[in-house]
């Protein structure tokens, strides 16, 4: 039963030679022919590739020259560039799309020896909560097949929920990373805004945009974020700061740690029976020893509609490379070169991505951009002040990460503002660059519920080390969804 | 009515780095199309700029000569819209915070006299890549090796009055940014190009009037002939009644004429904001003081010193000082010989330019090298060969025929300067010429100059001058 063991513990097996990595990742292979089509997670599954990396892994080990994370599989979000990969971003823009680089994330997964599985499903350039905007198709919850996995990295969440990869990578630009962990049971981090080179990353909103990964525990987060994380020459806005083994510290006591609970995370917004189960994630934390208080961040209102003029303003001119002229989607026979750029835009890019283009090219016109952009930007600053206030008083802040469970497959769809209202609680966090960990804290009418704690810059350190402690007295993050909860031992 | 002509200039220096101002890829002029662009110049999805840090020394160095403030913070901005040759659909450039601002630069006049021209800003930018509409029978091709080459676009206040004045400020402009060896100056491969900013407005009247852009212009001919066009243009409209459409024109060479790029409609909202893939430029008051450590001698300092140091007129000296290279070519020649600095000056813009300008060739092409430009000089000191025979000499040597004291060995001129010798030739013209001996005996003084022509005839032109003269005399 493979599949029912986090990384740390697939670590652990193939150092003590209980099975090997090609054993793993040729057992992950058979999962995901068996269980990708219900589920749709992934876009390209990786089979040769992947078994000559578990190979190239098992020949290390052989050597004694593996690393804990050696010969461990892990499944890519389908905008991180990989070399003569097919790379899409879920647009059709880029369905013929292959890069001739590797993303520096899956440059360093590849430099640890780790084993890539295939290319996961996701909104159409990460613009989504529920994994609906993909020009492959929605993917489905693993909980229950009507709903959405929540999104972008919709398709990351259900191939880890399902176990048709034992860790994935994820991008979160407003809780690209952190709703869909909740909304599928898993633990997802979103790192401090510089701390992940963002160089292959292929761009939705630059300054939001965050690599990460979405895992079974804190503790697999720590092993993936060590190999990840780090100053990236090739990214201007990756910070020269050390990287910790985040490993190290996942045990120490979280006796006398100050959490903060902003006012403004529990209001009508919120369902009532997600808003229990983190009440009663508050209490465990307690009983570990943490101080709990009551704190203020009286701008959260104000994140959804900042952060819909600054991402949607940054994307507008991201995407205006797809031009149908060196790479992707080109329309048939154009007439003229406007013609070009017309249908080739018109055809190659979804619903929701033209919407947001439209959205930010309105916001940066002459006229409007001191109304809209230059305003957003100093309400932003404001948002970030209001947890810089409060972390003089606290370590951490603990809250909702999504207002309700999974919704259903199609009920948002006709509504964007109501979509993007789901990521009401996340989005701030990117606004001001923090690092914020979601947590599995329950369930309600059998369907996972996610708390998220947020952490002071570059202290991911912290928010590790208190997952992983609430991960010794819970257990929602061992919770498999039955109908995956099947295979034969390798 | 009497019109006033205002002027600003755009230029766009090319900055003279080895890799491009946001990706490592090489910079080198002519090579193969799409040779010297990599992923990052390309724009292909993922990739990010890093800022090249050489061009950030580079524009404090120019800012520190024009006594422009050194901005301590700067920032990035995209200015977007689409076109073939523009990878990303925007292009990197600074937009409200540019890295130099409010500079002056001193221009010396045709008359001598100085104007001050005002450097609004200077800021860097990535070029773009070349869009090719020959030889691809209806259709475009695209060559992205210029994608990303470092550009440092200064800014001129709108503080010339003729395009004589523009065209003394682009070249000091050009002197400067070449002898700071922040940019090449090769106008014809488009290193150092202009835009040229014009109105006209009525004498006395104190708002300007509707200026048009003129693009891209590419010598300095052309742009004192775009902006005299544009000039008269401009009064023949308003005089007949007309208004002045705020528009970017280009100028064709071959037609000397103006004519609009693209149409009103058409004109762009570039949506700048700033760049959030770089970070602002911070620029420390130490590292500005350690480029001024490092700072060249400037053209007007060089000025002054070949005024100084060699007495040459300031006209001369101005000269010299255009091109850094033509002075340091004078400089060369005049330490190799032991001549006077007049001297020297007068062959490198005599004879020097005249054969380079006539064959279109640059000093630093000359076929004539300065040590062999001094080896001539030399030999015109020391009375080898007189100033004439100098001139076939300099020729000789500019078809490659080697050196001075190799062309005058080859071709026997050296000068006849053995009195006996010129005697006796002087001696053989007078047997030949009775008629006009007596001639001048009986007072016709004009006919001495036969005389003199007719020794150097004999002497192909070799006789000492001076020696003939004075023989000739006692002689006759």
């Amino acid at each position: 039963m493979i599949h029912k063991y986090t990384i740390a513990e697939l670590s652990q097996g193939l150092s003590n030679g209980d099975f090997s990595s090609v054993e793993v990742t040729q057992y992950y292979l058979d999962r995901m022919q068996q269980f990708n089509p219900q589920l749709n997670c992934y876009i390209t599954q990786c089979n040769e590739h992947a078994l000559a990396q578990a190979k190239a892994a098992d020949d290390l080990r052989a050597k004694g020259q593996a690393q804990g994370i050696t010969g461990i599989p892990i499944a890519q979000k389908d905008l991180f560039c990989t070399k003569d990969i097919k790379t899409s971003c879920g647009s059709k823009m880029l369905d013929n799309f292959i890069s001739p680089y590797n993303a520096t994330v899956v440059e360093r997964c590849n430099d640890a020896g780790m084993v890539m599985l295939g290319k996961l499903n996701m909104d159409e350039f990460a613009m989504g909560s529920s994994n609906e905007n993909s020009h492959y198709g929605p993917v489905k919850n693993p909980w229950d097949m009507t709903r959405v996995p929540g999104g972008s990295s919709g398709g990351s969440a259900a191939a880890v929920a399902a176990r048709l990869a034992p860790c994935a990578t994820g991008t979160d630009t407003g809780g690209s990373i952190r709703q869909p962990a909740a909304l599928t049971g898993l633990t997802g981090l979103k790192p401090t805004y510089g701390r992940v080179s963002r160089f292959g990353m292929v761009a939705f909103a630059s300054s939001l945009d965050q690599g990460g990964p979405l895992t079974q525990t804190a503790e697999d987060a720590a092993l993936v974020l060590t190999i990840i994380a780090g100053h990236d020459p090739k990214d201007s806005t990756s910070m020269k700061q050390e990287v910790p083994d985040y490993s190290t510290t996942l045990n120490d006591s979280i006796h006398g740690k100050t959490i903060g609970i902003p006012k403004e995370y529990f209001t009508n917004a919120l369902d009532p029976e997600v808003g229990d189960t983190i009440h009663t994630a508050i209490k465990a934390f307690e009983k570990l020893g943490a101080n709990i208080k009551s704190i203020s961040l009286p701008n959260t209102h104000l994140a959804v509609p900042v952060y819909y003029v600054i991402a949607p303003a940054e994307a507008s001119s991201n995407l205006s490379r797809f031009d149908g002229v060196r790479y992707g989607y080109r329309c048939e026979n154009p007439k003229d070169l406007l013609d070009l750029y017309k249908r080739t835009r018109a055809e190659g890019f979804g619903e929701e991505v033209k919407r947001r283009i439209l959205i930010g090219t309105y916001a940066l016109s002459a006229g409007y951009y001191d109304a809209y952009y230059l305003k957003a930007q100093q309400v932003r600053h404001l948002i970030r002040d209001d947890f810089i206030k409060a972390f003089n008083e606290v370590d951490v802040i603990l809250g909702p990460t999504a207002p309700t469970t999974a919704f259903k497959l199609g009920e948002k769809m006709n509504d964007p503002v109501s979509m993007y209202l789901s990521d009401l609680y996340t989005i701030n966090v990117n606004l001001a660059g923090l690092p914020s960990l979601a947590l599995p804290s329950g369930f309600v009418n059998d369907l996972p519920v996610g708390l998220q704690l947020i952490g002071k810059d570059f202290d991911e350190a912290t928010l590790l080390n208190l997952g992983h402690q609430y991960q010794q007295v819970t257990d929602w993050h061992r919770q498999i969804p039955t109908a995956f909860d099947k295979g034969e031992a390798a | 009515m009497e019109w006033e002509t205002v002027i600003g200039l755009e230029v766009h220096a090319q900055l003279a780095t080895k890799t491009k101002i946001f990706s490592g890829a090489a910079i080198a002029y002519g090579a193969a199309p799409n040779t010297q662009a990599c992923a990052i110049d390309l724009g292909l999805p993922g990739v990010l700029p890093v800022l090249n840090k050489a061009c950030v020394s580079m524009a404090i160095k120019f800012g520190l000569s024009t006594q422009c403030a050194i901005a301590p913070r700067s920032v990035f901005a995209r200015k977007n819209y689409f076109y073939p040759d523009l990878p990303k659909g925007y292009q990197i450039s600074q937009f409200e915070l540019p890295i130099v601002h409010g500079g002056k630069l001193d221009v010396q006049q045709e008359d001598g006299s100085i104007k001050t021209i005002g450097i609004t800003r200077a800021h860097l930018e990535e070029d773009a890549g070349k869009s090719l509409h020959e030889d691809f029978h209806g259709m475009s091709g695209i060559d992205f090796n210029r994608t990303g080459t470092p550009l440092l676009e200064i800014v001129s206040e709108p503080d010339m009055r003729c395009a004589k004045e523009a065209v003394a400020y682009l070249k000091a402009l050009h002197a400067l940014v070449t002898y700071l060896e922040i940019c090449d100056g090769n106008m014809q491969e488009g290193s150092f190009r202009c835009d040229a900013n014009v109105s006209v407005r009525p004498k006395g009247q104190k708002e300007f009037g509707t200026r048009t852009e003129t693009k891209n212009v590419n010598s300095f001919r052309f742009v004192e002939r775009a902006i005299n066009y544009e000039v008269e243009r401009q009064i023949q409209v308003l005089e007949s009644g007309g208004t002045i459409n705020q528009e970017t024109l280009l100028f064709d060479a071959a037609k000397g004429e103006t004519r609009p790029m693209r149409s009103k409609e058409e004109a762009n909202d570039y949506r700048y904001f700033p760049d959030p893939d770089l970070l602002p430029v911070i620029i420390e008051q130490q590292q500005i003081d350690s480029i001024q450590q490092t700072m060249p001698e400037l053209p007007w300092e060089k000025q002054h010193r070949f005024q100084q140091q060699y007495g040459l007129s300031q006209y001369d000296a101005n000269v010299l000082i255009s091109n850094k290279a033509l002075s340091e070519y004078f400089e060369t020649t005049l330490e190799q010989t032991d001549s006077d600095a007049k001297l020297v000056a007068n062959w490198i813009m005599g004879d020097l330019a005249a054969f380079l300008n006539k064959n279109n060739l640059s000093i630093e092409e000359s076929p004539v090298s300065a040590e062999n430009l001094a080896g001539l000089i030399k030999r015109i000191s020391d009375n080898t060969i007189s100033g004439k025979i100098a001139k076939t000499v300099f020729e000789a040597m500019w078809q490659g025929e080697g050196d001075a004291d190799t062309v005058i060995e080859k071709h026997g001129l050296k000068q006849i300067t053995d009195d006996s010798a010129i005697v006796a030739i002087i001696d053989q013209v007078i047997a030949e010429s009775p008629q006009q001996l007596e001639q001048y005996r009986a007072g016709k003084d004009k006919l001495f100059g036969y005389f003199v022509g007719q020794v150097m005839k004999k002497t192909q032109g070799k006789a000492n001058p001076k020696q003939v003269n004075e023989l000739l005399r006692k002689k006759l």
